[in-house]
């Protein structure tokens, strides 16, 4: 208990008087999982738009795998991506392994299946006869798909959020991928391992706080748009 | 039709491009290196001065990748990393005489030292040898964690079990974490079980552990690290020149002197002890 107490006190400490360190840290994790997130968006969103509006054979083993990919254990993820840019491996040539970018490649493959079979289900919640209207009103498909995704929009606020949740909060990918070097691809989930393994309890309560309240905040501003929006519908 | 997927190919394309473009093309260049070492350097604080120090002197930038000794020489074994600072000498002499690496040399060292419980159940205090205490483990069938990680204090462990002619493997009080030094340690503390650490990890954690020095000073239970360079002839995307800076900055008389009082401030008492310039002292092989 005193312990918790202690980790509490050194997370407001470590706050107000903006540790270097810690803040480098937070600032790099925003960073990272924020641009792996945008990456997944792009991606998840034109795939699941393409799924949904789409009949083709195998429509179901594709939209299966996707589901299935939701859950992608990010050890899994890692250990591809590390033997993927091993200096002697497919994209060694590209030198980005123990880099930010390794992170971001990584957590992207986490978060795209994630946002991918949101959008896919959100397209799916709206009517079927919307798809026919538009076209009748004498737009192409691929403005069509733009309507959907503006129609879809709110869910798709859901599918940002879930991406970007599970990508600041995972661990095993980023440690692999990244190697948790100090002052570079340092994240508050590989701090938080590595001061637990130090012993370092305190520091380590206190970085989990901070990435609650990041995660917390970040969800905030997001649900306030999402919100507006669906005032102003 | 055909139009929608040439532009969504074309959008996924140019994402690629613009992410090629953003990485700097100087995370490829000579001015980084990748040392492979092992979790006591860092979970002891150790890197954290040494390496800063380096990276001004000498302009390179260090990746250091905290793992076991074992992983650090499988890295090495693939040449993805540069040089590695690692304690476990069998398997670095056979890394060195099939060709992987190059130039070992003695960087500092410390000892293992056997942690318990308080109330040492095996009675293992006193006990005139490490293999004798080990022995006495097995036979009171105390709980005994294991690094279980193939790291330099793994390797060690398991030869003191196999000189003692102890079967350890699958036996009930005999537990593989899987984990880093520090982690392992924690778990010994909360399972009242012994473990077998470096020193310089333990003396960092003690003040959080419940677990006291119960064994120290036999000579099997010296634990000496060394630097080593990866064969840039087997491996031509190694860093040479770097790796041999490293090298030889770890050997410097500067590195070596930081590596002397290295704790002292915070524990009383120094975590390691410079190998490089002298003769080792004090624990002869």
């Amino acid at each position: 208990m005193e312990l918790i107490l202690e980790g509490v006190l050194k997370a407001i400490k470590m706050l107000i008087s903006l540790d270097r360190e810690v803040l480098d840290i937070t600032i790099l994790s925003i960073k990272v999982s924020g641009i792996a997130t945008a990456i997944s968006v792009v991606i998840g969103v034109t795939t699941g738009t393409l799924i949904a509006i789409n009949d083709f054979p195998g429509k179901k083993v594709a939209l299966s795998l996707v589901n299935t990919a939701m859950g992608l254990p990010p050890v899994v993820v890692g250990l591809f991506v590390t033997i993927f840019l091993w200096r002697n491996g497919p994209f060694g040539f590209l030198g980005i392994l123990y880099t930010p970018y390794a992170i971001i490649v990584a957590q992207a493959v986490i978060a795209t299946p994630i946002v991918t079979g949101i959008t896919v289900a959100a397209m799916q919640q709206l009517p079927k006869k919307l798809q026919l209207q538009i076209l009748a009103l004498g737009a192409s498909r691929f403005q069509m798909a733009v309507i959907l995704i503006k129609e879809a929009k709110l869910s798709l606020f859901a599918a940002v959020m879930a991406g970007f949740g599970g990508v600041i909060s995972e661990i095993g990918a980023s440690i692999m991928v990244g190697g948790n070097i100090k002052g570079y691809t340092r994240v508050l989930t590989t701090a938080t391992v590595m001061e637990t393994s130090k012993g370092n309890f305190d520091v380590a309560i206190a970085l989990s706080i901070i990435l609650f309240l990041l995660a917390y905040f970040i969800n905030l501003i997001l649900t306030y748009i999402q919100q507006k929006e669906s005032g102003s519908r | 039709m055909c139009f929608r997927y040439i532009k969504y190919g074309t959008s996924v394309f140019l994402m690629f491009i613009i992410f090629t473009v953003i990485c700097p093309p100087s995370s490829a260049g000579e001015k980084n290196i990748i040392l492979a070492t092992t979790t006591s350097t860092q979970d002891s604080g150790l890197s954290d001065v040494l390496i800063p120090l380096f990276e001004k002197k000498y302009g390179y930038f260090v990746k250091t990748i905290a793992i076991g000794s074992g992983q650090a020489i499988r890295m090495g074994m693939k040449g993805e990393a540069d040089v590695l600072l690692i304690h476990s000498p069998e398997e670095e002499e056979k890394f060195v005489s099939e060709g992987f690496g190059i130039n070992r040399r003695p960087i500092m060292y410390n000892d293992f030292v056997l942690v318990g419980p308080p109330s040492d159940p095996a009675k293992i205090i006193g006990t005139g040898s490490v293999v004798k205490a080990f022995r006495k483990i097995a036979e009171s069938k105390s709980i005994f964690i294991s690094r279980g990680d193939n790291s330099g204090t793994n390797i060690k462990e398991r030869a003191l079990w196999r000189q003692g002619g102890v079967k350890y493997e699958g036996e009930r009080w005999y537990h593989e974490s899987g984990l880093g030094m520090g982690q392992t340690l924690n778990i010994a503390s909360e399972k009242r079980a012994y473990t077998l650490s470096d020193r310089a990890t333990y003396i960092t954690l003690k003040k959080r552990l419940d677990l006291t020095l119960l064994f120290e000073g036999d000579r099997l239970l010296l634990n000496p690290y060394h630097v080593i360079e990866v064969n840039p002839l087997r491996f031509p995307k190694v860093n040479k020149a770097g790796a041999r800076a490293f090298s030889d900055f770890l050997s410097s008389k500067e590195a070596q002197s930081i590596i002397k009082v290295f704790g002292v401030d915070r524990f009383g008492q120094p975590l390691f002890f410079p190998a490089a310039p002298k003769k080792q002292k004090g624990l002869e092989r």
